[in-house]
């Protein structure tokens, strides 16, 4: 398996050093592994902060900047940051008004986050976290993990970076995020899985004529196999299964991602097919989002996120944002 | 033999060299139900752990075992790093200022560290997890313990109760934890945690033997 990488071990650092040298608007902490603004925390204004493993750029530290993130934690490649380092982050982040920890709901990312947030509050940083869900794909239950968080943390983290810029407090900028997060539901399809740089061979096998439907963002396997078909075939599964538990319509924000080995022009199809799809379901598409957005290394295939847009979730989705990887409206 | 801090220093060194020798079945057992990712974070958690018993030089079991779990939440990252970094400042906290523990007293630590990580985790036994291995091995220590056998004898017990406790995983539907996600798919397997766990059970047989 070739990759473009000095070693497996340096991966990270490497890719962290890179960040530094294409965005000066962003300061990277190499030591700590902490990318954050420049300019520091905004006074009065309340601090984002997000993080997880590595592997899902632009998420998170793709998402610092104005509008969206003031603070992001990378940890190893598909591993949550460790305590330590979510402190340092959160610590970049904190102007005095708080802070909100955005988590994607994985067992390690809630511990660790966990950790972090008390270690600040022995600080005197109030910090509340908002653990993000919106994976269509696994059944909720109080008896398991859970679903997982993927696609829609992205909209989570540019619509509260929107409220927080604004000036709103750490409460309201909670209450949203929570809200994002609720009327949000994802579902992703692989057709062959990425490559963990240290592990050196994909972290499952198809054969040509199959997919793993269900996927999460860490090449895990999906929740059932099946056979591959035309992308059209593709989108609709994935969108019945997002509208059978939260059904779409009205005005819909709608991400058609790539896991980072699929290229555009296979996601302007497949963009295609879940824009007639929704338009045929009665819904309305008021706002997208195309291209590689949240990864799995070099994963092919595709996530689609659909939320339900209202006047206040599409003002601040509209409101400026300026980060390495979002930028409009500045 | 009693549990005192060399011994407590052999564990962990003996725990972290298992690990080392066994990183690619952990992460062969992780790729088929998770991310792929345990072999590596157990090798440079415990790798961690012993570093800062070496750097703080603990002078009893308990500090060794708690400068062991301070190193391991502060490198391991994952769910693992969290649940035994947990699991063994917990059991260290057990055992107090005590320059030497017999059989009864480490017997409470195991449990206090199993109670840690079913605190944090929200796990219990059957959920397909760590907790698999180490519950058995708490109760198989504790008995021989109870009917006043040495240490030996107890962690020997608790390593093969750790270890039938691994296979029983197998069958075992996930439902916690990163293999949860895959339902049903997940049974087949043996649990990564709980093959870790069997693994570090196992080196305090064999130091304690």
């Amino acid at each position: 398996m070739k990759k473009l990488i000095n070693s497996p071990d340096s991966v990270i650092a490497d890719a962290l050093r890179g960040v530094a040298a294409a965005h000066p608007s962003l300061a990277v902490d190499l030591e700590n592994r902490v990318v954050s603004r420049a300019a520091g925390a905004t006074p009065g204004k309340v601090g984002l902060v997000s993080g997880g493993g590595s592997g899902h750029e632009p998420l998170h530290g793709g998402y610092v900047g104005y509008g969206m993130l003031d603070a992001a934690a990378p940890g190893e490649v598909y591993t949550s940051p460790v305590p330590d380092q979510i402190l340092a982050a959160t610590r970049a982040a904190d102007s005095g008004a708080g802070v909100l920890h955005i988590v994607k709901n994985y067992t390690g990312d809630v511990l660790n986050f966990r950790m972090a947030a008390e270690l600040a509050e022995d600080e005197d940083t109030r910090v509340v976290s908002v653990v993000t869900n919106d994976d269509a794909a696994v059944e909720d239950s109080t008896y398991t993990a859970g679903r997982r968080g993927v696609g829609g943390t992205v909209f989570v983290e540019k619509i509260a970076g929107a409220a927080a810029e604004e000036g709103a407090d750490l409460d309201t900028v909670a209450r949203i995020a929570t809200h994002v997060n609720e009327v949000t539901r994802s579902f992703a399809i692989a057709l062959h899985a990425g490559t963990v740089p240290a592990a050196g061979k994909p972290g499952f096998d198809l054969a040509e004529d199959e997919v793993e439907l269900g996927v999460g963002i860490h090449g895990e396997p999906g929740r059932e196999r099946g056979a591959m078909a035309p992308v059209r075939e593709l989108v609709g599964y994935s969108l019945d299964v997002i509208h059978a538990d939260r059904p779409i319509s009205g005005d819909v924000l709608v991400m058609l991602n790539g896991q980072g080995g699929t290229p555009l022009i296979e996601l302007y199809g497949a963009f295609a097919e879940a824009a007639a799809w929704i338009e045929g379901h009665g819904g309305r598409v008021a706002r997208s989002l195309v291209g590689n957005y949240i990864t799995s290394l070099d994963q092919e295939g595709f996530s689609i996120t659909v939320m339900s847009l209202d006047d206040e979730l599409l003002r601040l989705w509209d409101a400026p944002v300026s980060t390495p990887a979002l930028r409009w409206g500045r | 033999m009693a549990f005192d801090t060399e011994t407590a220093t052999a564990w962990i060194t003996a725990a972290e060299a298992a690990v080392k020798t066994d990183e690619a079945r952990l992460t062969g057992l992780d790729a088929a139900i998770g991310d792929g990712d345990h072999g590596a974070n157990m090798v440079r958690g415990l790798a961690a752990g012993l570093t800062n018993i070496a750097e703080r030089g603990p002078t009893t079991p308990g500090d060794v075992l708690v400068a062991a779990g301070r190193g391991i939440v502060a490198k391991t990252g994952g769910a693992a790093g969290p649940l035994y970094g947990s699991a063994f400042r917990r059991a260290g906290k057990a055992l107090g200022d005590a320059s030497s523990v017999e059989a009864a007293e480490l017997g409470a630590a195991l449990e206090a560290a199993l109670t840690a990580i079913k605190e944090l985790g929200g796990a219990d036994e059957g959920d397909k997890t760590m907790i698999d291995a180490l519950a058995p091995a708490v109760a198989a220590f504790q008995a021989v313990a109870a009917d006043g056998g040495p240490i030996a004898a107890a962690a020997a017990a608790a390593a093969d109760a750790a270890e039938q406790g691994l296979a029983a995983t197998v069958p075992l539907q996930a439902r916690k934890g990163r293999a949860s996600y895959l339902g049903a798919r997940s049974i087949g397997h043996e649990d990564p945690g709980a093959a870790s766990t069997a693994l570090i059970l196992r080196a305090l047989a064999e130091v304690t033997a």
